[in-house]
């Protein structure tokens, strides 16, 4: 594995070595020292084109841990918006000398443009392209499910759990991502959304669908409920919202003390953060047993240590 | 002045072989017994001639973009590519929606002199779909201008383009729609279906295309005018059309050679040579627009030539410039997809890629017969000679094609224009100066 852009493009062994890895970086993490020698020397960068402070922090705590050294450069303003080119700081980039790259870009298919143009030697992250991917969240998630409910399943992986996935699909690299990972593992996803947030094409992807969470409660058993962040400017602004009103996505779609107590008891809930409590989760939901919310912050410390180690470390032991 | 020239032995549309003794620019006739003394003599033997190409759809981005193309540089790839004349688009800086710049772009075409390039004109002011331009004006201009487009954007409001519908009737004028519905496709980046679910790219419906040619269709109707339909790309688009010429309607459309060739699959990896509007389709579009092509529901192939430069295709897909380079691929593009396959003749080509644009466009002496006393105007193809696309071995100044590494199965080995030899290809030595 050279780059990780994609969950499409690991294969089933590939992902369960990076959860088994992640597993054995999370074991380093409760000893005394945490730190590994395994990266010294190495230079990881953290290219963050659109703001997002808890990836960059997850990425740089986890590279900090295998003793890399940390650049984090914020490349305000894409070339959307006219800044440097995506070209340009590469080039840059890599005649600094760097090993690793992680990349956040408000662009589809900017981590894949990174790694495959030929503008730099080392390996390239995802850590988010628009509405595309965002593999690490999704590793993270399925290490977190692996974990509470491992044993419910007939294998190592995710064989024979149900998860669901709710809320704006159209527009989650979270959900894309989960989608090929969880399926790979051999979990059966389901998605709730409206069809307005659902994309043309979604009866191609190997998902079932419900349109209210009520109707996923009655027709499916649901082992994790993952309810993903509502961006509140898609439901107002005019003829072309995807929603009438925050208040109905809540009556629709969010989960309440009422649907939280429909589920069934070993069922985990689940959330990439930064959540709008109130909107599409409760604070009874989220603050709950049930909820591994903040475990999921942990965990992907450990995954993307996991990640750096394997695409930067070469055959170095842990 | 130019040498007279006899090409022997050449098939005519891919039929009948025969010389084609050129003099004066004209076809002074179809036996070499007829040569001229000093008369240029080449071998056409296992080379079809057909009548010029004339592109109905052509971005020359003079004036304004300069660094993507000029007129000289753009008419140097149409030569290459086998076109006598050209219909240059409206979205220039500033806009070619005036008679002085209409002037302008016809003037540097003759200058350059290697095709005719015949300026369309905007429908409305500045491309910006508020107020008709005076189209009048331009069709009264030097540049004597027939057909007006918006093209890269869309008349939408209805009203305004009833209005240009109606109003260019005063000089037997016609518009020609870039369908594009932008409400419907705000941000849109590529077609929408599987590809864009999964690539996480915005979708451009190809309803936004379909709503606006079936109700220009039924404007048209309504008044009476013709429409023409630029780069129709989806099945019911073809099906609209084909319905709306079965009633009568006065409507003509366009297909690109990229919308025959390639599908919306292009875009995984996301290299944004394949980003083009309207968008790349799926196979089912693709194969539609082709038997529209076939069954004549489709009138023309326009290349919708559009030249970038390097920095505005190779970043991110959504920072990208849509459009694609087409003119010295379009014919190659032709010949894989529908004469070797047998569902088109090389009569059939000379029909949709020189004698119905030439009369779509009003272009007088392109698209005339291969016969004795026509204009010179003609290509000639080695349909066996293969060659593989590199986009840096364009004439034209941008590098932006989609065809890199994909063969063709023929080359354009010589264009003449009125007479004189404006495209050899190197391997036909007796046309190369
Ligand atoms: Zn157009």
């Amino acid at each position: 594995m050279k780059h990780l852009l994609s969950t499409a493009d690991l294969t089933r062994d590939e992902a369960l070595h990076i959860l088994d890895t992640a597993q054995e970086m999370a074991k380093t993490q409760e000893r005394e020292v945490r730190k590994l020698p395994t990266l010294r020397g190495k230079t990881v960068v953290n290219l963050f084109f659109e703001d997002s402070t808890r990836t960059r922090i997850s990425f740089e705590v986890a590279a900090k841990r295998l003793s890399a050294d940390v650049i984090n450069f914020s490349a305000k303003g894409s070339s959307v918006s006219k800044g440097e080119s995506l070209k340009d700081t590469a080039l840059t980039l890599e005649a600094m000398g760097s090993d690793g790259i992680v990349i956040r870009h408000s662009a589809s298919g900017a981590a894949e443009r990174l790694a495959t143009s030929g503008w730099i030697q080392g390996s390239v992250v995802n850590a988010g392209d628009g509405t595309h991917q965002h593999p690490t969240q999704a590793l993270l998630d399925a290490f977190t499910i692996r974990r509470h409910l491992g044993e419910r399943s007939d294998s190592t992986g995710l064989d024979g759990l149900t998860v669901t996935l709710v809320g704006d699909i159209l527009h989650s690299r979270v959900a894309r991502s989960n989608i090929h990972l969880l399926t790979t593992l051999g979990a059966s996803v389901v998605l709730v959304a409206p069809p307005t947030l659902l994309p043309i094409g979604v009866e191609t992807w190997p998902v079932r669908v419900a349109h209210t969470l009520d109707e996923a409660l009655d027709a499916f058993d649901i082992d994790a409920l993952m309810m993903l962040r509502i961006q509140l400017e898609r439901m107002s602004g005019g003829g072309a919202a995807f929603f009438p009103s925050p208040a109905e996505y809540s009556r629709l779609l969010g989960l309440d003390a009422a649907r939280l107590a429909r589920l069934p008891s070993h069922a985990i809930i689940m959330h990439p953060g930064p959540m709008n409590r109130g909107l599409e989760i409760s604070a009874e939901a989220a603050d709950s047993p049930r909820s591994v919310i903040v475990e999921q912050v942990s965990n992907g410390v450990a995954v993307r240590m996991a990640v750096l180690y394997l695409l930067l470390a070469g055959e170095a032991e842990l | 002045m130019t040498k007279p020239i006899v090409i022997t032995g050449v098939s005519l549309y891919g039929e009948e072989a025969a010389d084609i003794v050129i003099a004066k620019g004209e076809i002074a006739s179809l036996s070499a017994a007829d040569a001229p003394s000093g008369a240029v003599i080449v071998d056409g033997s296992g080379l079809v001639a057909l009548p010029g190409l004339v592109d109905p759809h052509t971005h020359l981005r003079e004036p304004g973009r300069e660094d993507a193309e000029t007129i000289e540089t753009g008419s140097r790839s149409a030569a290459a590519g086998g076109y006598v004349a050209v219909h240059a688009m409206a979205n220039t800086t500033p806009v070619a929606d005036t008679a002085g710049v209409v002037e302008q772009v016809w003037r540097r075409g003759r200058e350059v002199g290697l095709v005719d390039v015949f300026p369309l004109g905007a429908v409305t002011v500045g491309l910006k779909g508020e107020r008709l331009a005076e189209l009048g004006a331009m069709a009264q201009s030097d540049a004597h201008v027939r057909m007006f487009s918006d093209d890269g954007m869309c008349v939408s409001d209805p009203v305004l383009m009833r209005r240009a519908l109606e109003y260019v009737k005063t000089f037997d004028g016609i518009i020609a729609q870039h369908a594009q519905d932008p409400r419907l496709t705000e941000g849109s980046q590529m077609h929408e279906g599987a590809v864009s679910a999964s690539l996480g790219l915005a979708g451009w419906p190809a309803v936004a295309e379909e709503s606006i040619i079936a109700r220009d269709i039924l404007l048209a109707e309504h008044v009476g005018s013709r429409i023409h339909v630029l780069h129709l790309s989806t099945a019911r688009s073809v099906d609209i059309v084909r319905w709306g010429k079965s009633r009568g309607v006065k409507v003509t459309a366009e297909a690109t050679p990229h919308h025959i060739l390639l599908t919306d699959e292009s875009a995984r990896g996301y290299d944004a040579r394949f980003k083009v509007n309207p968008p790349l389709r799926p196979e089912s579009d693709v194969e539609a627009v082709r038997a529209g092509l076939v069954d004549g529901t489709i009138d023309v192939i326009g290349t919708d030539h559009a030249p970038h430069p390097d920095e505005d295709k190779d970043g991110e897909w959504a920072a990208s410039a849509f459009g694609m380079i087409g003119l010295e691929t379009s014919l190659g593009v032709v010949q894989k997809t529908l004469v070797d396959t047998g569902r088109l003749t090389w009569r059939d080509v000379a029909r949709l890629m020189s004698e119905a644009p030439a009369r779509l466009c009003q272009f007088e002496g392109h698209g005339r017969p291969l016969a004795v006393g026509e204009p010179a105007n003609i290509t000639l193809v080695d349909p066996k000679r293969a060659w593989v696309v590199d986009p840096r071995g364009t004439a034209s100044r941008s590098h932006n094609s989609p065809f890199g590494g994909i063969e063709m199965p023929g080359t354009v080995v010589g264009t003449i224009l009125r007479g004189a030899v404006t495209h050899a290809h190197p391997a036909f030595g007796g046309l190369g100066k």
